[in-house]
């Protein structure tokens, strides 16, 4: 459904040193810079996928997006989404896709969130039939009864986001694009919004692909993700293949007694292979431990051996982390 | 699950779009279904009329405005022997359609939610939709000036109507003229519409509006006789003025009005407003798309 081949996409960005000299003499002549913005991605996307796009700020994710939504032009490579090349047949491809862009807002600010799908509407062409049941649909899984009468102005920016995802999907898109949905948002909508985008992937089929930073989104959402940095693709799998590659670290936080004796609690932790302390005090201790090179019981029986442990609990990496290891493995 | 599939999903209301052997279309062709920019005039429309305060604000502006012009008009005209090349009831028509239609004729009456959509990127989401932004933003404008002047010429034009003898504003000397007044103010509207889009496209490239907006206001509403009413100008002066669009915006349609021009020196505007109207959207429009083919979408 999206084909993205050995897309490369540079940006100039003119440059100078900070000071008054610098500034005159950059009246003159200029230097700029190249920004590699993107260097020779490809990646497929079926139909039905949910794909969380991820990477540090200014890998190039929007640029992507971009890329695909029509608005930019790479230097150089292919992009085949349903059939179309984006920037070339903009006028026809662009009625097949959704686009939200979670720090931008599409509604008209000081008129009723109505008009503005109204509007919509007739950019669309939506035959009114179809308009009518996909409104009905939106404004019940997104709750947007009481919010449709009211100026953009006066909602709260949980509610405009449920408007603007809203807004993005009257058309009846076969691709979503979201750049950021959640950005901003409290807790609750922050839910109503994932859950939002469960459903419409499952009972409409519309592809996904999200960008976000928040990695809650993508545990709840993507069943794949997409990671870039600096340009670069760098992770392209399944969510559960990336847990289990780095997924084999688990904490261990225990809780103990101070040991009676004058020498400190650290100096009767054992050492032992595989493990990494990550924080140490007279009571507490947080270990680190690869479950590939030294099994858990043994790390239990060899501090409980030498202390007083009165509590122990064990999680597995949150995703958050297992990111942050790939963007450092990766030195972004 | 193949494209096609995906998309017979929806055949049963909508025809089959088959994206393997759609023709390509490309942006060149003109628009097509006015209905969609139609539908962001609506909604700008309906905009702008909330603004009342600013509106009444305006006109009491504008009021003021004209009687000071009037004023001074009066005094040239009571101490000069020659005659004048415009009646002073002609001039003072002139000078109160100036003050009540003031949005359709004025390049600094700007659409600022346009220029922040550029400068913010905003524009990402006007490029993701089908139909072309140069209608899209050609609608806005359009509705914006009509609210504009529907808030504000109505209270003017009918204060100026009843005012004493030589402050009053004279009707047109015949029903034709009214005719030929709405037809060439309206032309005059979709010519200055397609002028101010020039300034927009300019911030594709400057980033930063108000260098282009500040030299086109000042050079355009001169020669448009916003500043001194173009049959008050030297005869080389209204030459060069009518080489340029602007006084087909403003100037024209008055005298017309006021009887200044003939019936047929007035058919022939028209038809000279249609072809500037013609030349300036057709460069308008390859100038934008030039623009947004080097347009990057800031911030983000």
């Amino acid at each position: 459904m999206i084909e993205l081949r050995h897309i490369s996409k540079s940006f100039k960005v003119a440059r100078r040193a900070s000071g008054l000299a610098s500034a005159f003499k950059a009246l003159f002549s200029r230097e700029y810079a190249t920004v590699q913005a993107l260097d020779d991605i490809s990646f497929t996307i079926q139909p039905g996928e949910i794909v969380g796009y991820i990477g540090p700020n200014g890998a190039g994710k929007s640029t992507t997006i971009k890329i695909m939504c029509g608005i930019l032009v790479p230097d150089s490579g292919e992009c085949r989404i349903m059939g179309c090349t984006p920037w070339q047949d903009r006028a026809s491809f662009v009625r097949h896709i959704g686009v939200l862009f979670g720090q931008r807002t599409q509604l008209w600010w000081d008129v009723p969130v109505m008009d503005s799908f109204e509007m919509l509407r007739d950019i669309y062409r939506v035959p009114r039939q179809e308009y009518r049941r996909s409104l009905e649909q939106l404004t019940e899984t997104l709750e947007l009864d009481g919010l449709l009468r009211t100026p953009v102005r006066q909602l709260s920016l949980g509610q405009r986001m449920r408007c603007e995802i809203a807004a993005s999907l009257l058309h009846n898109p076969d691709i979503l694009f979201l750049d950021e949905p959640t950005i901003g948002l409290d807790a609750m909508s922050k839910q109503a919004v994932r859950q939002f985008i469960r459903t419409i992937n499952r009972e409409r089929g519309v592809t996904v692909i999200l960008t976000t930073h928040d990695m809650q989104d993508i545990e709840a959402l993507a069943d794949r993700i997409i990671m870039i940095g600096k340009g670069r693709l760098l992770v392209d799998g399944k969510l559960s293949e990336l847990r289990s590659r780095f997924g084999s670290h688990k904490t261990i936080t225990i809780d103990y007694r101070a040991p009676r004796s004058r020498t400190t609690a650290v100096r009767m932790m054992p050492e032992l292979p595989g493990t990494q302390v990550l924080s140490m005090d007279e009571e507490r201790a947080i270990l680190l431990v690869d479950t590939e090179r030294t099994n858990l019981s043994e790390v239990l029986g060899a501090v409980s051996s030498h202390l007083e442990v009165v509590d122990v609990s064990i999680t597995g990496q949150p995703i958050e982390e297992i990111v942050l290891s790939l963007y450092k493995e990766h030195e972004l | 699950m193949s494209t096609g599939s995906r998309l017979s999903r929806s055949a049963g209301t909508t025809p089959v779009r088959s994206p393997d052997n759609r023709h390509r279309l490309s942006d060149k062709r003109p628009p097509r279904n006015p209905k969609r920019y139609l539908s962001v005039f609506r909604i700008r429309f309906t905009s702008s009329l909330q603004y009342r305060t600013a509106a009444l604000a305006g006109v009491a502006t504008q009021f003021f405005w004209g009687f000071v012009l009037i004023m001074v008009y009066i005094a040239f005209y009571s101490s000069s022997d020659l005659e004048p090349p415009i009646s002073l009831p002609q001039l003072v028509t002139y000078v109160w359609l100036q003050q009540s239609f003031l949005a359709f004729i004025m390049l600094w009456y700007r659409d600022d939610e346009l220029f922040r959509l550029i400068t913010t990127g905003n524009i990402a989401y006007e490029l993701c939709r089908p139909g072309e932004l140069y209608g899209f933003w050609y609608a806005k404008l359009l509705a914006q000036r009509m609210a504009g002047a529907l808030l504000r010429c109505l209270p003017i034009l009918v204060a100026a109507s009843f005012l004493p003898s030589p402050y009053r504003m004279m009707l047109p000397p015949d029903f034709l003229s009214g005719v030929l007044f709405i037809i060439s103010l309206l032309l005059g509207l979709l010519v200055l519409v397609a002028i101010s889009m020039f300034i927009y496209i300019s911030v594709f490239y400057t980033m930063s509006p108000y260098g282009s907006l500040l030299m086109f206001t000042v050079v355009g509403e001169f020669l448009a006789g916003m500043i001194i009413p173009v049959p008050l100008m030297p005869e080389w002066l209204q030459d060069v003025v009518y080489l340029f669009p602007f006084s087909w915006t403003a100037d024209f349609p008055f005298r017309v009005y006021s009887g200044h021009f003939s019936r047929t020196e007035a058919a022939i505007g028209i038809l000279l407003q249609l072809v500037w109207l013609v030349v300036l959207v057709t460069t308008g429009r390859r100038l934008m798309l030039r623009a947004l083919r080097r347009v990057v979408v800031q911030g983000g």
